[in-house]
């Protein structure tokens, strides 16, 4: 093989480490070279553990010699530092976490560890998954690996870097408004937020714990299917997973789309809409339809209330879960503080960055007594709203295909002093988590400044099986997915 | 519905924050901003419509009421930015 391994997929790789051609610690090694090589200028992971990691994969030789092996086995993967892994620092990218060693696992770190994987350390991202750019970080903000002025996105943009420049094979992640598929799109990769209650949410440091959701960032397509397998499931830990049976994935790999229908919600299509986003959206439409998918148009008419109802609901629920940082249990505290009431006021302004206060202000005053009816609950009424759209519309159509953002990545800067305007990049990704269905993004194109653009497909509650199925007939037709940025 | 710096003063303690001066002129404006764009909710008329608190039709997810393992002491305290005897070191209260 005459590529890097690093530059393989979980697919291409899985093979050749059954077959004993390269062995786990051959691959993580080529990783952690990668990473040493690179990601000075990158910055997408905040913690690499590469001791563990090559213990780990002298623990995968172990397994891949006895036979005991999953597609996974062996690859090592990068994970978002808002999902707790025992023994691996666990920051959320705040000063108020930056010493916390957790002393158990997220159920999806068991998991994987439980499968063989490796896990080479936790990647940056905006501070308690609370951006659009990972510029919110406190150890700094990622890098575009497609051009390094420019923003991967957020909030997981340590992870949607790590996995286009080749620092990892895969990764896990969190999506509370789009934290998955935006950076994913900007950074020319596969990402996947699936539906609300999938997969299990135990250990995963909550944000917006109606909106929350673990899901894959990926190579490709197929890739997504063998991690998102991994991780599914029911988990008594967790009240909000669901236990439903967790179709085999790969079956959606490799099918037609003859027939389907697909939904063109016109609201996502409007003014607003770059005029490179929209033609490379339009010609994946094209590609779709000559693979033999019937295109519905569809209207979801509350589109223009989304963003003002998620940013009622996320950081209402943002400021109560974010209470529990009060400098007593774990984390940072305020050596300086003379009582409690000094302890909780200094320990969280000076551990907090500047917009997790700001989002906990939002959300204190939305709660508070005299404006939560005018606040929280009718964004909760018009929640409802934005479900039944969903609801109506995929009732006429199997997927719905839209942009994944109005414009390709901005300039690292451009929006920091304006929140409002970084809310506005949200738009097309909030719905899915207010609606609790899932959704992926798949690279679609290049700007002509040469930054990814994405697809997303959105589908009905618990059916991952046709989003995987539609993004992966469009990845067989097309190229975008093998585009590697210039490092 | 205006927030006033005294108001951005009071939900900031509601909150457990404390902000400089210059963070409650910031926060004001900033505040002021999101809540004057969020107030488009009220173009629609939502009576009558029930609010989403939940995504899945899930109520009550029981478990048996059985004791299991729990995190060791020296676990759950590993984290403590002080301890003592056992317990979280606080400063004094009373």
């Amino acid at each position: 093989m005459s590529e890097p391994l690093y530059s393989l997929t979980i697919g291409q790789l899985s093979p050749l480490l059954h077959q004993g051609e390269v062995s786990p610690q051959e691959v993580t090694q080529a990783c952690l070279d990668r990473i040493a090589a690179l990601d000075g200028q990158l910055n997408s992971y905040l913690t690499v553990d590469a001791e563990s990691a090559l213990t780990q994969a002298r623990q995968a030789e172990t397994r891949l010699r006895s036979g005991e092996v999953t597609p996974l086995t062996g690859m090592p993967l990068a994970i978002k530092d808002v999902i707790v892994t025992q023994g691996l620092r666990t920051t959320c990218a705040s000063r108020i976490l930056s010493n916390f060693v957790p002393p158990y696992d997220a159920t999806v770190s068991a998991k994987l560890r439980g499968a063989g994987a490796i896990f080479l350390g936790k990647t940056n991202m905006d501070e308690f998954a609370m951006g659009s750019s990972n510029e919110n970080s406190s150890f700094g903000a990622a890098h575009n690996p497609w051009n390094r002025d420019y923003i991967p996105g957020g909030s997981s943009g340590g992870s949607a870097v790590a996995v286009a420049a080749d620092l990892c094979l895969g990764s896990v992640a969190s999506d509370t408004g789009g934290s998955i598929r935006q950076p994913a799109a900007h950074c020319g990769v596969v990402g996947f937020k699936p539906t609300y209650g999938r997969v299990s949410r135990f250990g995963l440091v909550a944000f917006g714990s109606s909106l929350d959701q673990i899901g894959t960032i990926t190579k490709d397509v197929t890739d997504c299917a063998l991690l998102l397998q991994a991780i599914a499931g029911y988990d008594p830990k967790d009240s909000t997973s669901v236990n439903l049976l967790v179709p085999d994935y790969a079956q959606s790999l490799n099918q037609e789309i003859w027939g389907l229908k697909i939904g063109i919600p016109q609201e996502y299509y409007g003014a607003g809409l770059d005029a490179e986003v929209a033609a490379a959206v339009q010609q994946a439409l094209d590609t779709l339809t000559s693979l033999g998918a019937e295109l519905v148009e569809v209207s979801l008419p509350h589109t223009d209330y989304v963003v003002a109802t998620y940013y009622l609901i996320a950081p209402a629920e943002a400021s109560s879960n974010l209470a529990r940082y009060d400098g007593v249990k774990y984390g940072y505290r305020d050596p300086e503080a003379k009582n409690l009431l000094e302890l909780y006021n200094q320990t969280r302004s000076q551990g907090f960055g500047a917009e997790v206060r700001r989002r906990i202000m939002l959300g204190t005053y939305a709660l508070s007594a005299g404006y939560y009816e005018a606040y929280y609950q009718k964004a909760s009424q018009v929640r409802t709203l934005i479900r039944r759209d969903f609801e109506a519309a995929l009732a006429r159509c199997a997927v719905l295909a839209t942009p994944v953002t109005p414009t390709p990545a901005f300039r690292i800067g451009e929006k920091v002093d304006d929140p409002l305007a970084m809310y506005m990049s949200d738009i097309f990704t909030l719905s899915a988590n207010l609606a609790g269905i899932p959704g992926i993004s798949v690279p679609c194109g290049l700007s002509s400044q040469g930054l990814p653009i994405g697809l997303q497909l959105l589908g009905r509650h618990f059916d991952e099986a046709t989003l995987i199925q539609v993004a992966h007939a469009f990845e067989r037709h097309t190229d975008f997915h093998r585009a590697k940025p210039r490092l | 519905m205006a927030l006033t710096p005294e108001l951005v003063n009071h939900v900031a303690q509601l909150a457990r924050l404390t902000l400089s001066a210059a963070e409650v002129e910031l926060f004001t404006r900033q505040l002021n901003d999101i809540l004057g764009y969020v107030e488009k909710l009220n173009e629609l008329d939502t009576t009558g419509v029930p609010p989403m608190a939940h995504v899945l039709e899930i109520s009550n997810a029981f478990r048996d009421d059985a004791v299991k393992d729990s995190l060791p002491v020296e676990q759950a305290l590993q984290n403590a930015p002080a301890q003592e005897r056992g317990g979280f070191l606080v400063p004094r209260i009373i």
